[in-house]
Parts: structure tokens; C-alpha cells; sequence
């Protein structure tokens, strides 16, 4: 069994009535990227700060690190970075100001320091930029400063929440090949995101909705273990053909993509093609098997409370 | 250790960037003091000279004139209408056109000849005959300060409304008026500045410098950091000690230049008593800034001690003549202390060792102040 960085034992967080946070487990490994994937106020963030020590939770074990949270919380802030979902450095500073600020609150000095900061401003390329102000640079340079911020103290274990969601996806390829360059160095990564093709780029990901974990494994487990049988039927009349299928209590969702219609059909349904053509009067050959993406998987384990 | 410090340096120098790059607040730091001492220079003067007035001459004679002239010689009324009667006298002091109506009675030269300070050997009369006033002021006496001005008037003196020379009876107290012989209000008021205008700025900049991070979100980050609250707090502070001292060398300076305000004492016990002033004034900044949750809240709470600190310090009026309510308030105030402190050094020159009461007292407010900030501030976000 490889090393665990993060592990929580059902981990609980309410705000008075809310359970922001329900019951969750965590097992994430050393030296991998585990994504969090999940839709607005699900939970994420709430499960960052506690896992960085910034929340006390309210019921559950953490262990970061092999610390225990949130007693250990001092210790462990040495050894791990966090960007923040809003960009939390310092708007009226430069971008080199506030990377030796961060140095200075590190204890990072003198060459040290310089050294460590002129890689940095290289390897995320905001050499350019190093003496304007955080406040006038675009949505992707401020992601960039942040993360450059977060991983100046070379921290083992980096928490990133939603940290491509100002960018575009250029960039995010490219902000995802510096996260897989950090990976590399031996960093272990915690990241959270609403991006279907991002939680794909994850060694391992959970899939959280209302603050319970629906699934988690790596994205390969989750498509094959989907719940679902995908099948696309090219046809006329798909707006029609939709409003149909939907009200069928063995079609989780029916989505149209251009000419195609997107059917999810619960395995609960052993032949989805001959269970379609009793349903509709669509020839069989208009019908294809196809391989599940993880955007199914997603809504197919998040169904649940739409229906 | 070196790292702690090192890491309030951090916030040091990162506070003194931000600062530096804020023009308004800048501008502020420069621009309160000097507005305030002007202001305050000019404005409160507790001389008050020229109050507009009337006379009711019901004599008409040549003395009653020469009455009104000596009166307005004193500078302290100005004559600026004449009524025939009373009436009309009362009519423009409801209208607040004047703030005051000197009735001169038909039988002026009678009661004149007769009156005790003037006084000249004529038959003895009775004493209800001598005792009669000259002439009787009507005063508007709904502004203490203005009827204390004409009330001073009671005992001019009037020899040379006769040319005669006075036998004023000779006082019952010599009074000799030290440290302000000339009684100028800005002496006074100066070194009191200087409590106000510190007690303004300081606590309305610490008090917004955390609440600050929290509203655009940087304490999320900051938290996450190694940095221990007494460290923040100090780095948070010392920029703005330095901010204190100019303001108070701006408010001295300018006071000496424009006002000759005096500086007796030593201007070593004078930085000691105003760093100690700072300090405290600093780290109630800092509570308040651990209390409110955005800068408004803050502002509030800043104006909520402002208030007070400027009444009750014995700026605006003499401690000792306070209700013993207001006394024990005032007590708990920082700029009470600073104002005795200040006031001492700079206008009596006293020693720092005759002050220690107020010294101690200071001294252990802000360790206070510093100790609640840090213990309140805490490193989540619960
Ligand atoms: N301090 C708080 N007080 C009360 N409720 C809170 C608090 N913080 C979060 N919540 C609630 O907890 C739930 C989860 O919030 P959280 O911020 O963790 O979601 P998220 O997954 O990060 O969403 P997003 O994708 O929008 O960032 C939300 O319903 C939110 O309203
Ligand atoms: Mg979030």
C-alpha cells in the first residue's frame, strides 16, 4: 500500500442546518493528483480548509501528513501550500513584492530567496510582469503568481481550489503541465475543479454533490464502473424524442449534442438497445454503444436528487 | 527568534509598500493634522471679543455716552444697534440679530455719582441708594460662554468715564497666571491637539489594517502562513508609530510657528510620552480590529472612542469639573492620560518621573491591548 498524505474518516462540517460536508472519507496517495469534482456549493472548498486546518470540523478524524487536524494545524503550514479559490495575495503590491513577502513569512532569505523567487518567475513566465501590480494582470497571470506563491517554499502537499477558473483552456493545458512537473518533483496535489476534461487529467478524483462523496477512483475505474449504459441515437425529431425518453424511470438523462441524442440507461436494463427500440420507433442500426466519458459518470452518480 | 523577527519585518515593510502606494491615506496622514490645527487654532478661542449688542439709551446724555464708548472699548461687545425702547431691544435678541441689550436708566449720572467704585464725597445716602447698579445688560444666556463674557463686564472699572481717579476697592486675591501669562487659547490647545489628532488616525488605521486583509480576502492566505498573531500585530503597528511621530512633529512645529505655542519640557520626555501614546492608541486599533468584521464596523468603533476622547479628556473642558461619572470614563481613556502627560511636559515642563501614575497606566494598557488582540485574533476561519 503506497503512503497516504490526506486520510479523513467521515468527516463532518455543518453550518447550523446545512451539512456542508457529510460523512467523508478520504484515502489520497503520495505523490499523486487527486481532484475533487463537483458543481457550485458542493462542498469543495469547505473540504480544503479543513484539510488545511482552517476549519474545525465537526465531527471526523483528519490526518494530514501524518499530523492530526486541527490540533497539529501549526506544523503541518510549514510543509503544505494552498491557493485559495479567490486570489488572496495582495492586489497594491507587484508581483515580485508579493513573492517576497511570502519568502520573508517563509523565512526564505538573502540569495536564497532571489534565487528561489527568479526560478519561480521564469518557470511560470511572468518574468515580463514582475514589476506590475497583482491588481492589472490578467485572470491566467494571477493564477500563475498564486501558484507561484503557493509551491516557493517547495511545500510536499499542495491544495488548489478551482485554480483554472479564470483561465482558458490554453493556458489550463499549460497550468496542468506545471502541475504535473511539481507531481513530478515529488509533490503531492489536492486540486478542485467543476471541469469535466481537468478532473480527467487527476490520478484519482472523488466526485462530491451536497457534501457526499458519490464515487471516487481513478477516472479509468469510474467510466468503467459507471452505473449506466451510454447510447447516442442519430435521429429526426430529438427535441421530441427527449421529452419521451425522459419521463422513462430507467433513463437517467437524455442530452442532445448537435445531431445526436446522449441517452444514459441504468444497468439495471441488461439490453439498452433492444430496451430503446420497444420504446421508441427508431430502426436498430441508428443506434450506438458508446464508451462512457467521465461527464456521464458525473451525472450519473449526481442524478440522484434531480429526479 | 531571528525568524520571528524577520517575519514582522515582513509585514512591516509589506504595510509601508501598501501604505505608500494609497495616496489618499497618504495625503491624509498629512492632511488631518494640518486642517485640525488650524482649525482648532483659529476657531476655539475661548476669548470671546466683539459680541454684537444694543443699547437702550433712556438718558440720552452726554455721560450715557461716553458710557457706551468705554464700555466698547473693552473690545468685548461691539454696539451694532441703538433702540428707544425695550421692546424693541427684546424683539432683536429673540431674533438673535444681537446677543445682548445694555439699558441705560433716565438717572445714569445720579446712580454714576453715587455708585461705590467711583465714589466721590457726596452726602451720604442710604444703602439701598448706593448699592443700585449704573445701567442693567439683558443677555441672551442660553451660550454660557457669551454670558460669562458680559457677566466679566459687571466690575469695569469706570474712573475715567469721570476723569477721576479710581479708588477701585483693591482685589481680595492677587492672582499671577503661570505657563500661559497672556492666556492664549492655542497654548492650551496644541499639546491637546496632539492627544486628538493621534487618537483619531491611529486607531482608525489599525482598526481598518486587519479588517482590511479579512474584506479582500487575504487572511485566507495569511493564516495558512507560518506567522503568529503577535507578529502580525506588531508588524501591523510599527509603520504606523512612524506615522504618529510625524503627525505629532507637523501639529508642534506648525503650532510654534503659527500660534508661538511653547515647547518647555524636554523633547526627549516628550517622545517618550508620545511613543507611549502611539503604542496604546495602536493596539486599541487593533482590538477593535479583531471585533469588527468590515471597515465600516471599524470606522464606527473608531468614532465611538473618538468621541468621547474628545470630550471627556479634559481637551475640550477641565477634567476637574466633570461629574465623578464622566471622570471614571475618562479615566479609562487613553488620551485623558496622554492629555495630562502632554500638557505637563510640554507647558510645565515637569519631569517624566512626577508622571509615572499616567505612565504606568499606559504602559499597561497597550501590553493589555497588545494581549487581547493576539489571543482574540485566531488562525481560522471559524
Ligand atoms: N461560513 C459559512 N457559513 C455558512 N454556510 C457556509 C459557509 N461556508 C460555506 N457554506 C455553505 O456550505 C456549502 C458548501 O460551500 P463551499 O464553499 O464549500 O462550496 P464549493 O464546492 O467550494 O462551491 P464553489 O464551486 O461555488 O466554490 C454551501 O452551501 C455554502 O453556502
Ligand atoms: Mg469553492
Amino acid at each position: 500500500m503506497p503512503d497516504l498524505v490526506i486520510q479523513a474518516k467521515q468527516l463532518s462540517r455543518h453550518f447550523g442546518e446545512l451539512k456542508a460536508i457529510d460523512k467523508l472519507d478520504l484515502n489520497i496517495d503520495k505523490n499523486r493528483i487527486y481532484g475533487f469534482l463537483g458543481p457550485n456549493g458542493c462542498g469543495k472548498t469547505t473540504a480544503i480548509r479543513m484539510l488545511t486546518g482552517l476549519l474545525k470540523p465537526t465531527s471526523g478524524e483528519i490526518q494530514v501528513l501524518g499530523l492530526s487536524l486541527p490540533k497539529d494545524a501549526e506544523k503541518l503550514r510549514l510543509r503544505m501550500g494552498y491557493m485559495t479559490q479567490k486570489f488572496s495575495l495582495y492586489n497594491d503590491l507587484t508581483v515580485k513584492e508579493n513573492l517576497q513577502f511570502i519568502a520573508k513569512i517563509y523565512g526564505i532569505s538573502g540569495t536564497a530567496q532571489k534565487s528561489r523567487i527568479d526560478e519561480l518567475l521564469s518557470i511560470y513566465g511572468l518574468n515580463q510582469k514582475q514589476q506590475q501590480l497583482a491588481a492589472s494582470m490578467s485572470g491566467g497571470q494571477r493564477q500563475r503568481l498564486a501558484l507561484a506563491a503557493a509551491t516557493l517554499h517547495k511545500p510536499d502537499l499542495l491544495f488548489l481550489d478551482e485554480p483554472t477558473s479564470a483561465v482558458d483552456p490554453e493556458n489550463r493545458r499549460e497550468f496542468w503541465e506545471q502541475l504535473f512537473d511539481l507531481c513530478d518533483q515529488g509533490t503531492s496535489i489536492l486540486v478542485s475543479t467543476h471541469y469535466m476534461d481537468e478532473a480527467e487529467r487527476c490520478h484519482k478524483l472523488a466526485i462530491l454533490e451536497d457534501g457526499v462523496k458519490r464515487a471516487d477512483g481513478t477516472p479509468e475505474q469510474l467510466m468503467n464502473n459507471i452505473a449506466a449504459h451510454v447510447v447516442e441515437i442519430e435521429a429526426e425529431g430529438l427535441r421530441h424524442l427527449k421529452q419521451q425518453l425522459v419521463t422513462l424511470p430507467d433513463i437517467v438523462t437524455a442530452a442532445q449534442l448537435g445531431a445526436r441524442l446522449r441517452v444514459l440507461i441504468k444497468n439495471t436494463v441488461s439490453d439498452p438497445i433492444g430496451f430503446l427500440e420497444h420504446h421508441t420507433d427508431i430502426e436498430s442500426n441508428k443506434f450506438t454503444i458508446v464508451r462512457p466519458s467521465l461527464e456521464d459518470v458525473f451525472i450519473a452518480c449526481t442524478g440522484s436528487s434531480r429526479q | 527568534m531571528i525568524k520571528s523577527l524577520y517575519r514582522i519585518q515582513a509585514i512591516f515593510l509589506k504595510e509601508l509598500t501598501q501604505l505608500k502606494r494609497d495616496k489618499m491615506t497618504f495625503a491624509m496622514v498629512i492632511m488631518i493634522p494640518l486642517v485640525q490645527l488650524i482649525l482648532f487654532g483659529y476657531a476655539i478661542n475661548t476669548n470671546v471679543r466683539h459680541i454684537p449688542v444694543a443699547v437702550v439709551d433712556l438718558s440720552q446724555s452726554a455721560l450715557s455716552r461716553v458710557l457706551v464708548q468705554t464700555v466698547a472699548a473693552t473690545q468685548v461687545v461691539t454696539f451694532s444697534e441703538q433702540f428707544y425702547d425695550i421692546e424693541s431691544a427684546h424683539a432683536a435678541l429673540e431674533q438673535a440679530e444681537i446677543r445682548a441689550v445694555l439699558i441705560i436708566p433716565q438717572d445714569v449720572s445720579q446712580r454714576i455719582a453715587r455708585h461705590a467704585s467711583v465714589g466721590f464725597g457726596l452726602p451720604a445716602s442710604s444703602d439701598e441708594e448706593t448699592s443700585r447698579p449704573i445701567a442693567q445688560w439683558l443677555v441672551d444666556g442660553s451660550d454660557t460662554m457669551i454670558a460669562g463674557a458680559i457677566k466679566g463686564l459687571r466690575n469695569m472699572p469706570l474712573a475715567e468715564l469721570l476723569s477721576k481717579p479710581s479708588n477701585r476697592t483693591i482685589p481680595t486675591f492677587e492672582v499671577t497666571l503661570l505657563y500661559n501669562p497672556e492666556q492664549r487659547t492655542a497654548v492650551n490647545i496644541v499639546p491637546g491637539l496632539v492627544g486628538i489628532i493621534l487618537t483619531m488616525t491611529m486607531i482608525m488605521f489599525t482598526s481598518a489594517a486587519i479588517v482590511r486583509e479579512r474584506e479582500h480576502g487575504n487572511m485566507e492566505m495569511l493564516i495558512t502562513t507560518p506567522i503568529r498573531p503577535i507578529e502580525l500585530m506588531l508588524g501591523k503597528i510599527i509603520p504606523y508609530i512612524f506615522i504618529g511621530l510625524l503627525q505629532v512633529s507637523i501639529i508642534l512645529g506648525l503650532g510654534y510657528m503659527l500660534f508661538s505655542a511653547p515647547i518647555n519640557g524636554g523633547l526627549w520626555a516628550l517622545f517618550c510620552i508620545t511613543l507611549l501614546f502611539i503604542a496604546a492608541s495602536l493596539t486599541l486599533g487593533l482590538v477593535i480590529s479583531t471585533i469588527a468584521t468590515n471597515q465600516l464596523q471599524s470606522m464606527q468603533m473608531t468614532i465611538f472612542v473618538l468621541l468621547p476622547s474628545i470630550l471627556l479628556s479634559g481637551f475640550m473642558f477641565p477634567y476637574e469639573g466633570m461629574p465623578l461619572i464622566a471622570q471614571y470614563i475618562a479615566e479609562a481613556l487613553p488620551a485623558t492620560h496622554f492629555m495630562r502627560l502632554v500638557r505637563g511636559v510640554i507647558l510645565r515642563d515637569v519631569g517624566f518621573t512626577d508622571m509615572l501614575p499616567d505612565v504606568y497606566w499606559l504602559s499597561l494598557f497597550t501590553i493589555a491591548g497588545l494581549a487581547i488582540a493576539s489571543l482574540r485574533f485566531k488562525k481560522n476561519l471559524d
